[in-house]
């Protein structure tokens, strides 16, 4: 087990030490995520109150988006070299290797959200009447739902032909009650009409449930010939 | 094949054309929806014919994963066993929400040990991808018919063409996508890896598909109760209509698929061969033998 979390935490410093030198997942990220609020905004112009109803699905759409734009780039850096290769024989733990990413593209589009919905709320002039704390693990759970498949299928769709193209193409269909389960409850907390606790059960539910399949399927597919 | 297909192909026209004619003069017209409903018979049994393939799809998919390692293997089994047990206990002993029969759900949790020792019986580790990709194939085309006989029944019933957050459209349409993305990577991806690749895909969507119809689980449906195994009613008349015509869509998606199969199989052997030939200089393997040997 140790050997699983030093390999784990060594594959994660190197990935946020790349990225603090490069910044091209999170510039990539968060000028994307700006195109799409400005974009959304010029086509609906909502009243307050309307806003409170649409937001939660734009902001989600904006960082569904967004992330894909990171997830493309989490295996696609360690082919150079033949990176992913020598993952492949050496005796490191696939499974380990694959938290290191989820948890690497975690930390980025947390920062991404972080940064970002500050200007949700000045765009849309939003005021939420819910409990607010309980988007913080409505948030959580979403973006490591979108994350663990993404990376799983980020490492899928290298094997194929234009890659770019088929992560959203599997990623999607398989995250929508995660999406719905995200979208929902957010607009549920900003409205304040109902209580958002069935949401996020169900995030719960969908993290624990494709956070194991993952981890039962990475291998085969890292190692698959 | 070659002498069994057409007969059994006229068969199938016969069986489907005795099928509509049941379902379109001899069944009663409904009191309340009139002629409208008569799509039901063409609407279910295509969506039932397009469950069962997508479930002998996961099953494949499962047993072409677990034959990878022999000691997946036998877990695989007793895990298929377990889930049998446990679903048809559980049936009787969980609370179910009202209309939900538990014997459908026993049913359903002990079809997946039946079908995954029978396909394990009849089919070898490496015709069970063969298998997948036929039934994913065949179940898009019937999924597909489902989701266009769906709405065209809809609008003069609901008034609407499509009820947005219904639990059986939405998790049906999901379904579907799912499949489809399925299909797309098979197709983007011609790699030896592909049909590994695409067994962990058809798992995730067997995976999603319940957590679908949860998230959307207190949202009130709209579509009518299931005929069988639900709450619904029917007239014994038109459920043995019914019934007859989804003999008759099972009937002819067998026979497509079997046709897939062996297509999907003859194809392989030739690409086999083709990839064998250029590896040899003087052919001692010539095409045409190979071709004669498939081709029968």
């Amino acid at each position: 087990m140790n050997s699983f979390w030093a390999v784990t935490v060594a594959t994660l410093a190197k990935d946020i030490r790349l990225e603090w030198r490069s910044k091209d997942a999170l510039n990539s990220m968060l000028f994307f995520s700006l195109l799409v609020v400005v974009i959304f905004s010029f086509s609906f112009d909502p009243l307050a109150e309307e806003s409170r109803h649409i937001v939660g699905g734009l902001i989600w759409v904006a960082f569904l988006f967004a992330a894909v734009v990171a997830l493309n780039q989490t295996w696609a850096r360690e082919l150079r070299s033949q990176v992913l290769d020598a993952y492949r024989v050496s005796p490191a733990p696939a499974n380990a290797l694959f938290v290191a990413k989820a948890l690497g593209n975690f930390i980025f589009v947390s920062i991404l959200e972080a940064l970002m919905t500050p200007l949700f709320v000045i765009f849309y002039n939003l005021r939420v009447l819910g409990p607010a704390w309980q988007l913080i693990p409505i948030a959580a759970l979403g973006t490591w739902a979108l994350v663990v498949n993404g990376t799983f299928f980020a490492a899928m769709s290298l094997r194929t032909r234009n890659r770019e193209i088929m992560l959203p193409l599997l990623l999607f269909p398989i995250s929508i009650p995660a999406v719905l389960g995200m979208v929902a409850g957010t607009t549920a907390v900003l409205t304040g009409d109902n209580p958002a606790h069935f949401y996020i059960v169900l995030l719960l539910t969908y993290d624990v449930v494709f956070t194991t399949a993952c981890l039962a399927l990475f291998g085969t597919i890292l190692h698959a010939e | 094949m070659k002498r069994a297909f057409p007969i059994l192909a006229a068969l199938s026209l016969m069986f489907l054309a005795y099928a509509s004619y049941q379902a379109l003069v001899v069944a009663p017209t409904d009191a309340l929806q009139g002629e409208v409903y008569r799509i039901i018979y063409y609407h279910v049994p295509s969506a039932w014919t397009a469950f069962l393939l997508f479930f002998i799809n996961f099953i494949a998919s499962v047993q072409y994963l677990a034959e990878a390692k022999p000691s997946t293997r036998s877990a695989a089994r007793w895990v298929a066993i377990g889930v049998g047990v446990v679903g048809a206990v559980a049936a009787f002993v969980v609370p179910l929400p009202a209309g939900v029969r538990p014997s459908a759900i026993a049913t359903t949790a002990l079809a997946i040990p039946a079908f995954y020792f029978f396909i394990g019986r009849y089919f070898p580790a490496e015709k069970l991808d063969v298998l997948a990709v036929t039934a994913a194939e065949v179940g898009v085309v019937f999924c597909t018919i489902v989701l266009v006989t769906g709405p065209i029944w809809a609008r003069p019933i609901w008034g609407i063409w499509w009820a947005p957050g219904d639990i059986r459209l939405t998790s049906t349409l999901v379904l579907w996508l799912i499949y489809v993305s399925y299909l797309v990577l098979r197709r983007f991806s011609n790699s030896a890896q592909t049909q590994t690749l695409a067994a962990a895909l058809a798992v995730f969507g067997a995976l999603d598909v319940p957590l679908v119809y949860f998230s959307i689980w207190f949202f009130r449906t709209q579509h009518p109760q299931p005929v069988i195994g639900g709450g619904g009613s029917m007239d014994p008349r038109m459920l043995d209509v019914l019934l007859l015509s989804w003999m008759a869509f099972l009937f002819f998606a067998f026979l497509i698929c079997w046709a897939r199969y062996r297509l999907e199989l003859m194809q392989r052997q030739v690409e086999e061969a083709a990839a064998l030939e250029s590896l040899m200089d003087d052919s001692t393997v010539s095409g045409k033998a190979v071709y004669g040997r498939t081709g029968s």
